[in-house]
């Protein structure tokens, strides 16, 4: 009985074992470099414009993980990722101070907007001011919906809040824990205020029913500029990342091709991303 | 409801029209999922034929362990996998994290316990005196384990095809350790969850549908299997 168990057992090992290698196999044929990157850039569609083009002009295949700044940031420390794509500065500096990042590369930028429901229930519409917006939303019965996944955005939202030194009360607060988009569309539904870039929400489908729509409140503040940066992971740290082909695709992405296709992205007939020039 | 209603038109179409995304990302689910309930069942089959052959201690503590198992959320097991296969877990050198075999491998540890307690379970629906019977002409061991396997193929196949059904609707795996690469890891569930986060449905309506019509395929399947056991001892 023994000898059929061990025999068994190795039979299922040596099938496991194959059945692994020919679903490998296929993906170690051509040469990847896996980038984790915010939300926001799978969902609106630039990635889907940019990722081809890179791949037919070199070969290489980018596989893209859209995963928010702060969890993108985490794969590039864990060394799950060779390349982040992501926007929140601070963290940015710090990954790089520790160690794991080689260099901010600055790709471009568009901005956030405070969006919420046409009624205003806060008052804030037409502020310049984001930090005095949200004292306001603070103080009103309106409702805000965070993304509360520890991405660029909330990052940023955390800061806002910090800066107007208050906090929205707990029934007015949704934090939600899930992508842009998603988010958007939760404050869609409640009819509430959000924080959100640019291209995103001009890619909203809101629907036929113009009265519900959400709308722009508060803009142009130079602390919601959204900058957007590439890092390849630091090869010290983690030696088996694909440092040349991450290298190729930042050097690629500065290249004229590829800032024509980032300029003349357009989510409902407005440029949304501006690329930065070097300095 | 027109909003619906044009979701629904719009994904039929692209249905009829095999869109190539589509058409790839139903490939895609199919070909992961087949693996990884092949390799559950030649790890489950004889795990489950095991139990029910040899009496031992704690073999029914055993087998309430792999019930519970059975209603176990997806992202915990992807979790624990995640755990092994990042960088920082034992793993991590094989480079395994984001690709098409992570999500055989988190497939695959999922439905294990379901295949064996299926298995259990259909072996224990069969007439003692098979086994009995088999002994006393003299029959060994291994023999008697294909007799019961020939007598029970209805239970057994019953097991793999609900095994089936799990990993193919099953998103927290897919999610977690494949990471929603389009054109590599993108499954029909985190093709539908990341529609769905773009505000989008209609590629997210065209895979449900087509989602739906394989779990409504593998049930009659499941209900044929079973209509041959009860037909037979019922």
């Amino acid at each position: 009985m023994k000898a059929v168990l061990l025999s068994s057992v190795l039979r299922v090992i040596l099938v496991l074992v194959v059945c692994f290698a020919v679903s490998v196999l296929p993906c170690s044929a051509q040469e990847v470099v896996k980038m984790s990157t915010t939300t926001s850039l799978l969902d609106n569609g630039l990635l889907d414009a940019l990722l081809p083009v890179f791949k037919a002009s070199t070969g290489i295949e980018v596989h893209a993980i859209a995963r928010g700044t702060g969890a993108a940031i985490l794969d590039g420390r864990d060394g799950n990722a060779d390349l982040i794509f992501v926007h929140a500065r601070e963290l940015e500096e710090q990954f790089i101070a520790d160690g794991y990042g080689l260099k901010r590369c600055p790709i471009m930028y568009n901005d956030f907007v405070l969006v919420g429901p046409q009624q205003d229930p806060a008052a804030i519409n037409g502020l310049n001011d984001i930090v005095a917006a949200f004292c306001k939303l603070a103080s009103s019965p309106a409702t805000f919906v965070s993304r509360g996944d520890e991405s660029g955005t909330h990052f940023l939202e955390k800061k806002l809040w910090k800066e107007a030194n208050t906090q929205m009360p707990a029934a007015g607060y949704l934090s939600v824990g899930q992508g842009m988009a998603r988010t958007l569309l939760v404050a869609f539904e409640k009819q509430a205020y959000t924080l959100v870039d640019r291209a995103t929400f001009l890619n909203l489908n809101q629907g036929d029913d113009e009265t519900s729509h959400l709308v722009i409140h508060c803009e142009g503040d130079k602390k919601m500029h959204n900058i957007y940066t590439l890092i390849a992971v630091n090869p010290k740290m983690h030696p088996h990342v694909n440092l040349a082909a991450a290298e190729k695709f930042i050097t690629w992405i500065k290249s004229a091709p590829a800032l024509k296709i980032i300029t003349e992205f357009k989510v409902a007939n407005t440029s949304v991303f501006f690329p930065i020039k070097e300095d | 409801m027109q909003y619906l209603f044009e979701s629904l038109g719009k994904a039929i179409s692209l249905i009829v029209q095999c869109d190539t995304e589509l058409a790839l990302i139903v490939w895609f689910s199919l070909k992961v999922a087949l693996i990884s309930t092949m390799a559950a069942s030649v790890v489950g089959i004889p795990a489950g034929f095991a139990i029910y052959l040899n009496e031992f201690r704690l073999r029914r503590v055993l087998i309430t362990v792999l019930n519970s198992l059975l209603a176990i959320p997806t992202v915990v097991i992807a979790l624990f996998v995640y755990s092994f296969l990042s960088r920082r877990g034992i793993f991590g050198s094989l480079n395994l994290l984001y690709t098409q075999s992570a999500i055989i491998i988190g497939q695959t540890i999922l439905v294990i316990p379901m295949i064996t307690i299926f298995v259990v379970s259909a072996l224990s629906h069969l007439d003692i005196r098979y086994r009995k019977t088999a002994m006393t002409l003299g029959a060994d061991r291994r023999q008697i384990a294909f007799l019961l396997l020939h007598e029970a193929k209805f239970g057994v196949a019953a097991a793999i095809a609900a095994a089936f059904g799990r990993v193919i609707s099953e998103i927290g795996v897919s999610m977690m350790l494949g990471g929603n690469i389009k054109g590599v890891t993108r499954t029909m569930t985190t093709a539908m969850a990341l529609e769905y986060d773009k505000g989008e449905f209609v590629l997210a309506v065209a895979l449900g549908m087509i989602l739906m019509t394989i779990t409504l395929g593998i049930n009659i399947l499941i209900n044929y299997f079973q209509g041959n056991i009860n037909e037979r001892y019922g």
